[in-house]
């Protein structure tokens, strides 16, 4: 059952705020029953299969009239609190601190990247850990994996991306570069990648787009496209495809987002400068038909633009600079992490540092919970693709698996 | 335009003001940028001087005629007198002659140098500047007015004394009618209102804070659960601002002086203080005079750095008096003394009568009234040692700490002196003390003092307290010391108008709280225990400003646990938490409280507002959050019986409140709703436009994936239920038939 870099278990507490929901004027409470789980629910065993069903059966939610009265109408804008325990599963596969992680699209596996150079893949269910793919030599920025979930490619400080058999684990190409590859993305199809490189000795930051070849054989190295930053001394942290790989929309340290054709080459759009990030952009996270995306920012922001007209739809502002980024394709809600720089981590207090994936109604722009449990700030938020688990991956190099519970599916704002 | 706002977009553009030569600017003739300059006296003067372009011509009458012979002399006679007082331009000395008689005709035009063109319009512009900062350029155009004026009357000898006119004089004079007319009364012009803030329909509060370059001022709305913004301004201040008193003003420093602030609706400036450099200001009592402080460091570091202290009466801006000396002068105990100069260092009497202030230097306690801005009696008092002062809240008495002397030979002492007698009132000897700290009760009825004792080993101290009941006969004084002597005090604090106080004692990281009353049950004047609390996570006390109410908080070390505690009824209303808390302010009415992260933390920076039983109202985040400060009320006139009453009869005002409240929440949450409802329709829009943009794209999307159809996964698969059977273990066992 326990493989090397196994699982662990730890109940946290979720916390979600409540707005009171009140229909016809009366307001119904909400109160919480907190059930002990049975003996047999508590195996490991069970947890482990299906820790989901573990964690919603802690709890249920009755609706009650609290103290018999009617709700007074004044209390309506005041948020209760309602507590949640979800098992997360903590994965300890890596090293060093997180960088990437990305669901493939059936959701049944979960890629992670480090700083520790392998790049690791864990069933998204359980956490248990089904592989590791070796070669790099660097820190793993990023990854993709093909709609089919054959390919994997990851972009590294080594200066090289590469493209990997999932299965089996073995490298299939290299593609190199005079400098650390930062982020890599597969169009639809997964014909083509972009990747971006950052500035290096002599070379400037870049956008590359490279044809990804059927058979693996027929692989070359040659970009299609090349695109220069404006700004060549500035990261790109992220480039990813617009829709029908039309545009690549990328972001980076200088807080502009830019759509460049995917054709040409040519700048079509650059975010303004007022509605914009104020610093640099850490993160972007694009809708399933990527019509939106979401970018997250040093300057404790995150923006929803639309990716066809790159127009500011919403801001989401929280305490701490944003790190990732995530968007649940099952409700309309917003994840964002981060966390007080970690060089100013040892010197506060553990809770200074607001390591918390904090949720956010995507509509309202309020936030509506926080999932703590990181002993650093988080580096990479993922939700699997049925919005119905999410997972961190944190400076403190474990990864947190979230199975959510029937409470969070009933929240109401 | 402001000098402030000149200033603060200079900062903007990277002008250090210092570095620019204002008359390298040439601006065209007759540009003004359409900024007008707001002080009008100057506007106006600047427009009768340049309107006929002769301001800097002087007509000398009565000089003496003389022939052609004589008229070389005389012009250097005349040119000698006025270029003492200006620079005469070029061939700018005229003296008509008589075309027949070749007599001078007895007078002479002189015109003084002027800037050139294009000095004018800049002169609009920065008008304002140059009167702060450089009122020499400025009076170089005043040449001619100034030559006028020294000049009339000048004697040449007995029967020629100079009557000069300003040339723009004759042609105005000329025109003067004949007939007088009577002079138009100016209509008289209300001030503003000062105090209109206190007449809010909804009796909020208001109050002002900092952070990054904006200043802002709100009013504390707590139907809305938000502040409603009252007036806002970049760079308002350069270092910090500060309310006075009785909150009638705002004061905000800057290089050329203070200003204070205030008015009817917004806030306008209503008076400014020179003093170039000023670092501090405090305001008497009373808010009648407002002392400025500047200290200059010197530059031989041995020297003490210089000290300006300025004294302006707040209404008329007139400077009472000025202090200047080097810093030893202004802090206790001079050189080698026990504390470094304080702020403030001018201390107030108490009371609204701005009486009396008081300065504590090395042996001596400079006390100054303020009808004369001179010492009482010409003379500084003379306190041997003396090392901390504090006057009573309420009257001119003042109280004083002298220490041991002589290696305990002689005693400490605490004193009271009335002030303007300079009697005596109480003494007190204290013996083997280390230090003394005196607290008096707002109200001024009692004095505590605590004393921190030597053991007798003099390695450790132990305190206690002596309390004072000023209003009783004679004064008598009764020690209190804590139930665990060894106890170190953390914390003491009065209750405001009240009769009680509160002591964090004990050790860190959980000191007990203890709270005491002046009176006993059956006898008024004795010290009693009320309760004391054990292990507490505070280590700063506040109380509310109506007292009965007081927080416990845990700064710093605690990052920020607040506990709101009944002190009538000895429980404890809340705790509660702002994370990293640095400042806790009472509003002056005791209804709610606010507590902040100012940028001392990097994170988190802001304020949160709570009622005073410790709900959570709102929280405001903004970075490089500085100052919060509440905009104090002056005393209600209601007398106690009043108040007494109103508390009575509560139940017949509130009603009228609580319905208000009930309006303004319908309100809110339909607002609320409404602004919801849009919020999703704007979404449900997007969301709408994306899907048919999906839909529209579909067939492009699948020959990209090679014709792949789906777009979404139901189609794709179909659940199966599989069965497993798996075979654990087999064993045969034989059965013994029968």
């Amino acid at each position: 059952m326990f493989r090397p870099g196994g699982l662990c278990f730890e109940p946290i507490t979720a916390t979600w705020l409540y707005s009171e929901l009140f229909t016809n004027g009366t307001l119904t409470g909400l109160t919480i029953h907190h059930l002990k789980p049975s003996k047999s629910q508590r195996t490991l065993a069970d947890q482990i299969r299906r820790p989901s069903t573990v964690a919603s059966s802690v709890m249920t939610i009755e609706c009650v009239n609290p103290e018999g009265l009617r709700f007074n109408q004044m209390k309506s804008s005041s948020h209760q609190t309602l507590e949640t325990r979800m098992r997360p599963i903590l994965m300890k596969g890596h090293e060093r601190p997180l960088t990437f992680l990305r669901y493939n699209r059936n959701g049944d596996l979960l890629f992670s990247c480090a700083k520790d150079h392998t790049p690791t893949v864990w069933f998204a269910d359980n956490g248990e850990r089904l592989g590791t793919y070796r070669g790099h030599s660097g820190a793993v920025w990023c990854c993709d994996i093909s709609r089919d979930s054959s390919r994997l490619i990851t972009g590294s400080a080594d200066q090289t991306a590469k493209l990997w058999d999932v299965k089996s684990g073995k490298e299939l190409f290299t593609f190199k570069f005079g400098a650390p590859a930062r982020s890599v993305d597969f169009s639809v199809g997964d014909h083509l990648a972009v990747i971006t490189t950052d500035h290096f000795v002599g070379t400037s930051s870049a956008i590359h787009v490279k044809r990804i070849a059927e058979d693996p054989e027929d692989q070359v190295g040659d970009s299609v496209l090349v695109l220069q930053s404006p700004d060549g001394k500035k990261k790109i942290n992220r480039a990813v495809w617009g829709p029908l790989n039309q545009t690549i929309v990328s972001g980076g340290e200088d807080a502009a987002i830019r759509i460049w054709d995917a054709e040409t080459g040519k700048l079509l759009k650059q975010s303004d400068e007022e509605v914009g990030h104020k610093e640099a952009i850490t993160s972007l996270c694009k809708a399933a038909d990527d019509s939106h995306f979401l970018t997250g920012s040093h300057d404790k922001t995150a923006k929803l633009w639309d990716m066809r007209t790159l127009t500011l739809i919403k801001t989401y502002t929280t305490v701490v600079p944003v790190n990732a980024v995530a968007m649940s394709p099952l409700l309309n809600h917003v994840v964002l992490g981060g966390g007080q720089d970690a060089s100013a981590v040892t010197t506060t207090d553990h809770r200074a540092g607001k390591f918390e994936a904090k949720f956010y109604d995507t509509i309202l722009q309020e936030e509506i919970g926080g999932v703590k449990g990181h002993f650093g700030p988080i580096n990479a938020l993922a939700f699997s693709p049925d919005g119905k688990s999410f997972s961190s991956g944190g400076e403190d190099g474990y990864v947190r698996l979230h199975h959510f519970d029937s409470n969070y599916f009933n929240i109401k704002i | 335009m402001e000098v402030v706002d000149i200033d603060a977009r200079a900062a903007k553009l990277g002008i250090d003001w210092s570095q620019v030569n204002f008359d390298s600017i040439q601006l065209p003739p007759g540009e003004d940028f359409g900024i007008e300059s707001d002080d009008e006296a100057v506007y106006q003067d600047d427009q009768s001087e340049f309107d006929t372009g002769f301001g800097n011509i002087i007509v000398v009458d009565h000089l003496p005629v003389v022939p052609k012979e004589k008229f070389e002399k005389l012009e250097g006679v005349v040119k000698k007198i006025y270029n003492q007082l200006g620079v005469i331009k070029e061939n700018g000395l005229w003296m008509p002659v008589d075309p027949d008689t070749k007599m001078t005709l007895g007078y002479c035009f002189i015109e003084f140098n002027t800037p050139q063109k294009g000095a004018r319009t800049r002169l609009f512009l920065m008008v304002e500047y140059f009167l702060r900062v450089s009122l020499n350029v400025w009076g170089s155009l005043q040449e001619a007015q100034n030559a006028k004026e020294k000049s009339h009357g000048y004697k040449l000898d007995k029967s020629h004394i100079f009557a000069v006119n300003m040339f723009d004089d004759f042609d105005r004079l000329m025109n003067v009618k004949e007939e007088w007319e009577p002079p138009q009364a100016r209509p008289y012009v209300p001030g503003e209102n000062l105090q209109k803030w206190l007449t809010d329909e909804k009796a909020r509060d208001q109050l002002v804070i900092r952070s990054g370059p904006d200043t802002e001022v709100f009013w504390n709305d707590t139907r809305q659960k938000a502040p409603e913004p009252v007036h806002k301004r970049p760079y308002w201040t350069e270092s910090y601002v500060q309310w006075s008193p009785l909150g009638t003003y705002l004061v905000t420093l800057h290089k050329q002086g203070a200003a204070v602030w205030g008015g009817a609706d917004t806030f306008t400036r209503l008076m400014r203080y020179q003093h170039s450099m000023v670092k501090l200001v405090d305001f008497s009592p009373g808010e009648k005079y407002l002392v400025t402080y500047h200290s200059q460091e010197p530059s031989n570091p041995r020297d003490a750095s210089k000290v300006e202290i300025k004294v302006f009466d707040v209404r008329t801006g007139r400077m009472m008096r000025d202090f200047k000396g080097s810093a030893d002068e202004f802090s206790i105990g001079g050189p080698g003394g026990v504390a470094g100069a304080s702020w403030p260092v001018f201390r107030w009497a108490g009371g609204k009568d701005d009486k009396y202030f008081a300065k504590l230097s090395k042996n001596t306690i400079s006390v100054y009234e303020t009808e004369t801005f001179s010492l009482i009696d010409k003379k500084s008092m003379k306190v041997d040692n003396v090392v901390d002062i504090c006057w009573s809240p309420t009257d001119s008495i003042l109280s004083l700490f002298v220490p041991e002397q002589g290696g305990g030979n002689q005693p400490a002492k605490v004193a009271l002196v009335q002030i303007p007698s300079k009697v005596e009132l109480r003494q007190k000897n204290l013996f083997s003390v280390s230090d003394c700290k005196m607290y008096w009760q707002s109200s001024g009825e009692y004095l505590a003092v605590k004393v921190d004792r030597y053991t007798k080993t003099k390695k450790s101290t132990y305190s206690g307290f002596e309390l004072f009941r000023i209003k009783e006969r004679d004064i008598p004084i009764e020690v209190l010391e804590l139930d665990n002597k060894n106890d170190k005090i953390i914390a003491f604090a009065w209750e405001p108008k009240g009769h009680r106080f509160a002591v964090i004692h004990g050790d860190q990281p959980r000191p007990d709280v203890s709270f005491y009353s002046m009176k006993t049950a059956q006898n008024t004047g004795r010290v009693s225990k009320l309760a004391t609390l054990k292990a507490k996570q505070a280590n700063a006390l506040f109380w509310s400003p109506t007292g009965k109410y007081i927080i416990l908080a845990g700064l710093k070390g605690f990052n920020g646990q607040l506990e709101f505690f009944n002190v009538d009824e000895l429980e404890t209303m809340a705790t509660a938490e702002h994370f990293m808390a640095t400042d806790i302010e009472w509003d002056p009415t005791g209804r709610y409280v606010a507590t902040a992260v100012t940028s001392v933390h990097e994170m988190e920076n802001g304020f949160t507002i709570w009622s005073f039983n410790g709900i959570m109202l709102y929280r405001i985040l903004k970075d490089h959050f500085f100052q919060l400060a509440w905009r104090p009320r002056p005393p209600s006139f209601l007398t106690a019986e009043k108040e007494e009453e109103i508390a009575k009869t509560l139940k017949k005002y509130s009603k009228k409140y609580e319905a208000e409240d009930q309006d303004v929440s319908l309100l809110l949450s339909e607002q609320d709703r409404e602004k919801r409802k849009a919020l999703k329709e704007e979404w449900e829009k997007w969301v709408m436009q994306w899907k048919s943009l999906h839909e529209e794209e579909k067939l492009v999307r699948q020959n990209l994936r090679d014709g792949e159809v789906s777009d979404v996964e139901e189609d794709e698969y179909e659940a199966k239920e599989v069965e497993f059977e798996d075979l654990i273990d087999v064993t045969e066992e034989i059965v013994q038939e029968s």
